[in-house]
């Protein structure tokens, strides 16, 4: 921030608090009461039901499933991040603009529109769906779909993180780096990744909690086989429109948890100032 | 002119006339890996996004024209195109007008709570869109803890169109604040106190003069936080009830196609969305142009 902003900010008086109490109730209404039903009804009964939804088989293979996408969709997400931000704050090239842009295009997609690339792509009666049920492959209503459709809703994450951030930063470091002898990649290791680690991080972690989170898309790839390819957030809605009210609600609670854990580390970055230039 | 200066006036021009754009054309050859991380980078975005995209405008492309016309035409479509855009447009503006406040109150006042609800305003953005959904059902159901209060006085939400606009409110609530809250922390106060020595009241200095320094803000806001709305689904499918012609959103709409295999009509309304998402991000990044003039580039 330049040096002319004055932040101000007072205890407010007469109309001030008029404005705090409006600001204060839509904020409770909207956003603090629904997470205090969720939490609320997963333990209306006590501990019990919730850890019995919990260990529910459904429940640990939806786990499973979460997990397994968000292990993979994370990392190759990364890795293009680090990769697309290298290009991109390094040099210049033709086209820079546009693929900057063509880079957020999934985050103004539908996750509906999402799910439906993929299966007028690989679908039965898809583009390549001819093509793939001859060699046998299932990608749609399958793990795989799952997987590249959550790679799709959380590809921006990591690289709108690093752009700004490497851009911030410049090139003058890994130049010396360079000019001293290193090659390309002692000059990422040593000098460019411990730079960016906090971006890097701050990324992952938005990009872990949507990966883990993410319903719209999912659901129109999955099929919704129980057991088989249901994450979380899905199992979340069956079980709710079975009418197991407090499983339901135990499981959103485990989703929950993890967006606040997500939410905090992404605050505790931010309040450290650990994503500004020379902060890491 | 001594001897030395001249040296040195030498060396300085040599340095900014010949090392200079060297070491600008330097920054494009001296550091490695443009090749293979442009390559990876332009070879994952075609085919995790750029080719899934074409296909979807292919699907549409191999209709007629009139086949378009009598998919987007048909009643139910055009009333879930409808619902969609106008409860989207609600929420937006109920979330430009209050999340505006907020964003003021979160950036001018200090009080005991602010920390949390400065946090919790986040919390939309990282919560799974089915918890949200049947979280807000279960609040604003007729029998929930503030549905129960509207039901009373006749205005049911859970269920009805109302419940929609309260999910797409949750879901956009995050954008608006989030733009205009870095906004108003950057205007300087000195601005507020001269409009005030001039005998403006607060009110006329927040509307003649603030508002109109927060529009481009405020506006990118808006159209971030529709553009969110209408793509919305799992938290819009449990509070609506999904009745076609009266509670039927287009994502939803999109589903029930495909589940019936018709997937030139999925990708008609598919590709109206997308055309409506891109034509609102185009929005987007002129209005956040505009916030980076004002507040950016000025050196005032």
């Amino acid at each position: 921030m330049s040096s002319r902003s004055i932040v101000r900010s007072e205890t407010p008086r007469g109309f001030g608090i008029v404005l705090v109490v409006l600001a204060t109730l839509f904020l409770a209404l909207l956003v603090l009461v629904p997470l205090a039903a969720v939490l609320g009804t997963a333990f209306q009964k006590g501990f019990e039901p919730f850890w019995n939804a919990i260990r529910d088989p459904d429940t640990i293979s939806a786990i499973k499933l979460t997990l397994i996408t968000t292990a993979i969709a994370v990392p190759l997400n990364a890795v293009f991040g680090v990769a697309a931000a290298w290009a991109i704050t390094k040099f210049d090239f033709k086209g820079k603009s546009l693929l900057v842009s063509l880079i957020d295009l999934p985050f103004t997609v539908s996750p509906v529109v999402a799910g439906l690339l993929f299966v007028l792509l690989f679908g039965s009666r898809g583009l390549l769906g001819p093509a793939l049920s001859d060699t046998g492959i299932r990608i749609v209503y399958a793990t795989p779909g799952v997987i590249i459709a959550t790679i799709f809703v959380t590809f921006p994450f990591i690289a709108r993180e690093l752009i700004p951030l490497m851009q911030a930063q410049g090139n003058e470091e890994e130049l010396a780096a360079i000019t001293l002898g290193a090659n390309g990649w002692q000059t990422f290791w040593r000098v460019t990744l411990p730079n960016i680690k906090w971006g890097l991080l701050y990324g992952t972690v938005v990009c872990t909690a949507r990966a883990m989170g993410e319903f719209g898309a999912v659901s129109v790839v999955s099929g919704h086989v129980r057991g088989l390819t249901n994450t979380l957030p899905l199992h979340v809605e069956i079980l709710y429109n079975d009418y197991h009210q407090i499983e339901a609600f135990s499981v959103a609670s485990l989703l929950t948890t993890i967006s606040l854990v997500a939410l905090v580390i992404k605050k505790l970055i931010e309040k450290k100032g650990l994503l500004s230039a020379h902060g890491g | 002119m001594s001897e030395v200066a001249v040296a040195e006036e030498r060396v300085t021009r040599r340095l900014s006339l010949y090392t200079l754009p060297r070491m600008l054309l330097g920054k494009r050859r001296v550091l490695p890996g443009l090749g293979p991380t442009l390559g990876f980078t332009w070879f994952y975005l075609s085919a995790m996004v750029l080719i899934p995209i074409g296909a979807l405008v292919l699907k549409a492309s191999a209709l007629s024209w009139d086949q378009v016309v009598s998919i987007i035409t048909n009643p139910r479509t055009s009333a879930a195109l409808k619902l969609s855009f106008g409860a989207s447009a609600a929420a937006a503006l109920l979330n430009t007008l209050v999340g505006t406040l907020v964003a003021w109150v979160l950036a001018r006042y200090r009080f005991y709570g602010r920390s949390l609800l400065d946090a919790i305003v986040d919390l939309p953005f990282a919560l799974p869109t089915s918890v949200a959904g049947i979280a807000l059902t279960f609040v604003y159901s007729e029998h929930g803890w503030v549905g129960g209060l509207f039901a009373k006085v006749g205005l049911p939400i859970a269920f009805t169109r109302l419940g929609i606009v309260v999910a797409l409110t949750f879901v956009g609530m995050p954008f608006v604040v989030r733009t205009v809250q870095p906004v108003i922390q950057e205007i300087d106060v000195q601005i507020e106190e001269a409009a005030a020595s001039l005998g403006a009241t607060k009110l006329q200095t927040f509307v003649k003069v603030l508002l109109p320094m927060l529009g481009p803000a405020i506006g990118a806001g808006f159209a971030l936080s529709f553009a969110r709305a209408v793509g919305e689904y799992g938290s819009v499918l449990v509070i609506a009830g999904n009745m076609p012609m009266r509670t039927e959103i287009a994502p939803l709409l999109i589903v029930s196609k495909l589940e019936q295999f018709d997937y030139a009509g999925a990708a008609v309304i598919g590709v109206t969305m997308l055309a409506v998402s891109l034509a609102l991000l185009i929005t987007v990044q002129l209005l956040e142009r505009q916030v980076e003039k004002r507040f950016g580039g000025d050196p005032s």
